[in-house]
């Protein structure tokens, strides 16, 4: 029964990859990666992490993806002909990007049979997965805690700063 | 034979769950216009069935015989989508919801929620971040103006609430040890998180009223400057999905906050059930006295308390739940 699903859902991502990166009008594109990432979601739900999943929902099509349909309604993006042009110079690395990954991903099921099992069955609850982020990888998460505190100070000095820096501008013009 | 009896219940309950939410929802409208009827000094809608009773069904007939219009040159296919996305966004939520304790029939015991998840909170976060989307596209997808700055303000007004919601819910996350929403409402059996966590209850209970997007935060559809906002162009009964949506986001909301802060179904005397209902409809009427009560927001007034008072405050709140966890477990 799991399995099935995960075919079904493994289709639906990869459709929606296809039709993602193919639609010219960008507000359809997202929908489409939308898409993905409940499938992916699922998946993650499959494989026995609720909470993954559950934050894959939160974060990216939640968050991520509401400010970018909120940037493009702002944009007002038109469906343009140049995006939809086929130019190797647009797609070679995205494709070069693929083969690798596809590449690495056929080495690791060379080497170990045992990834290519589609379901293990194992279930992570939140709390052990807690415990095992919190204790295994403290660095880790220290690491990546102290990144996002450096971008959040970022993001405030920039919008603050150019906020008046523009304000004062404007004053002096005037 | 086991199997077909655990299916069966399942959805008996779906049915009965539904049932009760669509009723609940379509006579918050009612409740709605004759509370606020009253407030105004007049009487809200008393001409059919006795006391006007019977006016939601007088409404779902209007709204089902009156013309489904699609705007031309709207993005078709969204603004079909759109109503749907806003209300099954909402809908889903019900399923983790817990509305009572187990009940016990012929042997068999039965949780009163549909699917306990233990990761409760965070489906309840996830889907209510997903609501901004039926919104967002039914505004874009309208080629309108006025739709067009209604899904906008909506948009920016939704994902800046959530963040202050999110970050009140942590700390009873961490009081009670657990994702679930069965063992957050048993964590509350002496005293309910609204006692306990003053400052997360206050800010939560904020934030839901922007998430409902009604007074004093209903800038997304301000009728003197937006007209009807996001849902302009919209008629008929997809009118009345994004309208019901509304109504039926207001007893969901009233459910979480019953379940994150009011102690659930727990109280006195009374059965376990009526005290769940009970709870509900007196946050219901609360939501309905605000909006008959308050005036409306200026928009950099909103983003400015999302931003700078409600979620430093979120954070600070978290800091001293945390502190005092660490300090009395040690």
């Amino acid at each position: 029964m799991a399995t099935v699903v995960f075919y079904i859902l493994a289709i639906l991502a990869l459709l929606g990859t296809y039709l993602c990166v193919t639609r010219s009008n960008p507000v359809h594109a997202i929908l489409y990666l939308v898409n993905v990432l409940f499938a992916v979601a699922l998946m993650y739900y499959l494989l026995g992490a609720p909470l993954v999943a559950a934050w894959e929902v939160i974060v990216y099509a939640g968050a991520v993806m509401v400010l970018f349909v909120f940037i493009i309604m702002m944009l007002e993006l038109t469906p343009d002909q140049e995006m939809s042009r086929v130019g190797w110079l647009r797609w070679g690395p995205t494709v070069l990007l693929a083969m690798v990954l596809f590449c690495t991903l056929v080495l690791f099921v060379a080497v170990d049979p045992e990834t290519s099992r589609v379901i293990v069955d194992t279930y992570v609850a939140p709390k052990a997965f807690g415990y095992a982020l919190f204790a295994k990888y403290p660095l880790a998460v220290q690491v990546i805690s102290f990144h996002l505190f450096i971008a959040a100070i970022g993001a405030y000095y920039l919008g603050r700063g150019g906020g008046s820096r523009k304000r004062s501008r404007e004053e002096g013009d005037e | 034979m086991e199997n077909y009896v655990a299916y069966l219940l399942i959805l008996i309950k779906l049915v009965l769950i539904l049932t009760m939410i669509l009723t609940m929802a379509a006579y918050l409208v009612l409740a709605e216009r004759k509370i606020l009827g009253r407030m105004q000094l007049r009487h809200g809608p008393n001409r059919v069935g006795p006391f006007g009773v019977l006016q939601p069904l007088a409404d779902l007939i209007k709204l089902i015989c009156k013309e489904d219009f699609v705007p031309p040159h709207s993005n078709h296919l969204l603004f079909l989508l759109a109503p749907a996305l806003s209300v099954i966004t909402v809908l889903l939520i019900f399923a983790a919801i817990p509305f009572a304790p187990p009940l016990t029939v012929l042997g068999h015991e039965i949780p009163m929620v549909v699917c306990d998840l233990n990761v409760g909170v965070l489906f309840f976060i996830g889907l209510s971040s997903l609501s901004v989307y039926g919104v967002t596209f039914g505004g874009w997808a309208s080629n309108s103006k006025y739709a067009m700055l209604g899904g906008i303000r909506a948009t920016a007004q939704l994902i800046s609430y959530e963040l202050p919601m999110g970050l009140a819910l942590v700390p009873l996350v961490l009081v009670s040890g657990s994702f679930s929403l069965t063992d957050i409402v048993n964590a509350q059996r002496v005293l309910p998180f609204a006692v306990t966590q003053p400052l997360a209850f206050g800010i939560f209970f904020i934030c839901i009223l922007a998430e409902t997007k009604r007074t004093p935060f209903d800038l997304p559809e301000a009728e003197n400057e937006l007209v009807a906002g996001y849902h302009t162009e919209y008629s008929g009964l997809r009118f009345g999905m994004f309208f019901v949506g509304e109504y039926i986001n207001m007893a969901l909301l009233g459910s979480v906050t019953t379940v994150f802060f009011l102690g659930g179904w727990h109280g006195p005397f009374l059965p376990p059930i009526v005290w769940f209902l009970g709870k509900v409809l007196c946050l219901c009427f609360i939501f309905i006295w605000i909006r008959g009560t308050l005036p409306r927001f200026r928009y950099d007034q909103l983003m400015r308390f999302g931003w700078q008072v409600l979620i430093p405050l979120a954070l600070l709140n978290l800091l001293i739940t945390g502190g005092v966890l660490l300090w009395l477990r040690g």
